[in-house]
């Protein structure tokens, strides 16, 4: 009996002082019983938000580490931003440990959700979309980790972003896999991050389908070590609704996959399908910058294996419709610039190269021609990457 | 008569400084978050405008903007206790200090004897074991202040120094967002208090006899006012606006590191500094521009298009501004069109 006591004392203590569920249902005041609720919350702690369509008008944010937030379903609990009026994003993270799980962000202004210096962090089971479809109007990135180690991005949908639907900067160990991405300018985006896996991905109907770049005068450059990996990357065709001066702007309506600036990305068993301008496209920054720790130049870059159909048939950029006509109606599905080192292609796939020699070189210089990129001599690719145990969801 | 009447006066102060209450320590101190302002005992009366003994008010020579509201500042050092001075960055406070500041709007800013109403109370905590902010918001009447972690949004109104009356939806921020602003690598710390921006030449040493700060050196560094010409040329007050307005995120260990984007006045590297930079997590905040700064072209900078905006997914700051400020804009304006166009490529 005694023993029986102890043991139910101790389950109550387990449950009671370790893990509280605070519930948050829709309603009057959502806002501040939510927005409660992720301040409230202690480590270890979940913040469970009921079904229904929440009406809110100001960012939410969560800034204590271990607490998980979810929801009924990404079709079942709609944070709805409609009507936002201020921060500049729906939900903003910066604790580490948190899991966000089955729910939807609609609407944002700004960004759907972004997470800083938030190691740990998972993304599961979440839609973010803004209703309208692509329009330069939306928000510019729908899932947006930065600068945190251990990201964990999957089984999310995201539509309409006009910059990146899922978009992973200035970050360490990061796995993007089972999402859904279509009508954003850019599907999934790495950016100067390091060991990525971004893979089993359904991505469509974007400007641009993946990229991988690396940018200039950032506190984390010098990006490396990604792995794009059996995708399903087709019809990324939409007409870029980016606002000018952001780099996706640049990306030609009609790319699969682009490696700009990045060393040692492998890209294998994909399934690439009619993308107008390009399956691949591996390219130099090409924008003049002042900061001697940055390298332009793409580096170590390997495509083997993948399935390609039906590309370059539309190429969106300038002498591109000429390209192809000289070309009998079509370019090359694999173009490159010509700029870089250890550039391989070991699949049956024409490859186009510009001939360019230096970055930020007019394409008046171009000398585009055929180029075999077939080698034994391939760089060594990185590991799969391994996200600790501690992450729920990291091992499934 | 009059000379005894003065006597008389000058002992009833006295005494009255005597009886002036203490503040609450405890509150100030133990862990947990009082409910009402009233609670730290920081004034005397209802309306938090007569302070309680070693509460002193202060101002800064460039102070952030937020939607026109009129800002009172206090300070207070626990009895025994003084702040470290020191030329960089902000003071380090002892222990049980704390920073109250005030928002409120006059009826109308035409009208030096229009009344002040209090929306909320921002209150910074030196504990020991780091700064804890938390927002109060005053009730109608103008009698309590309430703890609003979750922050709140509420109607305000007035009628600005040319006779127009602005309405608004002003934004009490949550107490995550007040960390986001005060955020220096992973701890909390207080903006305005700093050498330099407390420095108008008798302020400091008002410090050192109120008994609450160290020393009060000559060669202390001192930042211009933003709006005064006399204080500084157009570079120097542009740049203490963009330090005060915008470096509290955007530095090398604020929320912002990640935009590469540095606006603190000690920043070396023009690129950081915004000009001829390229956005680069900016979505529509570029406003189809290609550079922060286009130097001598602000009409083809995003900086002063993020200003210049009032949607929450374009403005900057993202937080603590419904309205333009005007001002503030003109001077960034002059700033960046004084600056040598550079050769972009545009012209």
């Amino acid at each position: 009996m005694k023993l029986l006591a102890a043991a139910t004392l101790s389950l109550l203590v387990t449950t009671s002082a370790f893990a509280a569920i605070h519930n948050v249902e829709a309603g009057p005041d959502a806002q501040e019983r939510l927005q409660t609720a992720l301040i409230e919350a202690e480590p270890g702690d979940t913040v469970q938000i009921g079904e229904g369509r929440f009406e809110l008008t100001d960012g939410l944010s969560l800034d204590v580490d271990r607490v998980t937030v979810a929801g009924a379903g990404a079709d079942a609990t709609i944070l709805d931003f409609t009507n936002q009026q201020g921060a500049g994003e729906g939900l903003y993270v910066t604790s580490d440990d948190v899991v966000l799980r089955d729910f939807a962000i609609e609407n944002t202004t700004g960004d759907g959700i972004k997470s800083k210096d938030a190691d740990r962090i998972t993304y599961t089971g979440l839609r973010v979309e803004w209703t309208g479809g692509p329009s330069p109007d939306n928000g510019a990135y729908g899932i947006y980790p930065v600068e945190s180690t251990h990201v964990l991005v999957q089984n999310s949908i995201v539509r309409g972003a006009s910059d990146a639907g899922i978009y992973v900067g200035q970050s360490d160990q990061i796995v993007v896999r089972h999402n859904v991405v279509e009508q954003n300018v850019a599907g999934i985006e790495i950016e100067n991050s390091y060991n990525a896996d971004v893979y089993e991905n359904a991505v469509s109907q974007n400007t641009g389908g993946i990229l991988v770049f690396d940018l200039p005068n950032l506190p984390q450059m010098g990006g490396h070590s990604v792995r794009v990996f059996r995708n399903a990357i087709a019809d990324n065709n939409t007409d870029n609704f980016a606002p000018e001066g952001n780099i996706v702007a640049g990306v030609p309506a009609g790319t699969g996959i682009m490696v700009m600036a990045n060393r040692n990305v492998h890209i294998f068993e994909n399934a690439l399908t009619d993308n107008g301008s390009a399956s691949v496209m591996i390219v130099a920054y090409r924008q003049p910058f002042e900061d001697e720790n940055y390298n332009p130049l793409p580096r170590d870059v390997v495509v083997r294996d993948n399935v390609q159909n039906n590309a370059g048939y539309a190429p969106d950029f300038a002498g591109g419709a000429e390209l192809a006509a000289a070309m009998g109606g079509r370019i090359p599905p694999i173009f490159w610039d010509g700029n870089g080192s250890g550039i391989v292609v070991n699949e049956n796939t024409p490859v186009l190269s510009l001939g360019l020699t230096r970055p930020g070189q007019p394409v008046t210089e171009a000398r585009p021609a055929p180029a075999d990129l077939r080698s034994d001599s391939v760089p060594t690719e990185p590991e799969a990457v391994v996200l600790p145990d501690s992450m729920a969801f990291a091992n499934e | 008569m009059i000379r005894l009447i003065a006597v008389l006066l000058a002992w009833l102060t006295l005494a009255g400084l005597n009886d002036v209450p203490a503040v609450n320590d405890a509150a100030i101190m133990d862990d947990g978050y009082p409910r009402q302002l009233s609670d730290f005992a920081f004034f005397f009366d209802d309306h938090a405008q007569e302070p309680n003994a070693r509460v002193h008010a202060y101002e800064l020579n460039t102070p952030l903007f937020t939607d026109y509201a009129v800002k009172q500042r206090w300070v207070y050092v626990p009895p025994g206790q003084r702040i470290a001075y020191a030329p960089d960055g902000t003071f380090e406070f002892p222990v049980g200090s704390a920073l109250i500041k005030s928002f409120g709007y006059p009826a109308d800013f035409r009208d030096p004897d229009s009344p002040v109403r209090l929306l909320e109370t921002r209150v910074m905590l030196r504990r020991p074991d780091g700064w804890v902010a938390l927002p109060y918001v005053w009730n109608a009447d103008g009698t309590e202040a309430v703890l609003a972690r979750a922050g709140r949004r509420m109607p305000a109104s007035f009628i600005d120094a040319d006779g127009e009356t602005r309405e608004f939806s002003y934004r009490v921020p949550n107490q995550n967002q007040c960390k986001g602003c005060h955020q220096r690598d992973d701890e909390i710390q207080p903006i305005g208090p700093s050498a330099r921006n407390l420095n108008n030449g008798t302020r400091l040493a008002q410090w050192v006899d109120w008994g609450i700060l160290g020393r009060s050196p000559a060669d202390a560094p001192r930042i211009a006012v933003w709006d005064d010409p006399a204080t500084g040329t157009l570079d120097e007050r542009a740049r203490a606006y963009l330090d005060v307005n915008c470096a509290h995120c955007h530095r090398r260990n604020g929320s912002a590191s990640n935009s590469g984007l540095f606006l603190t006045y000690e920043e070396p590297d023009s690129v950081a500094r915004g000009i001829l930079k390229r956005p680069v997590a900016a979505g529509r905040g570029s406003g189809g521009h290609d550079f922060n700064i286009a130097p001598g072209h602000a009409d083809r900078s995003i900086l002063v298009h993020r200003m210049e905006s009032d949607d929450p997914g374009v403005q900057m700051p993202e937080l603590g501004r419904e309205l333009l400020h005007r001002e503030g804009i003109e001077l960034i304006r002059r700033y960046i069109d004084a600056m040598p166009a550079a050769n972009d490529g545009q012209g």
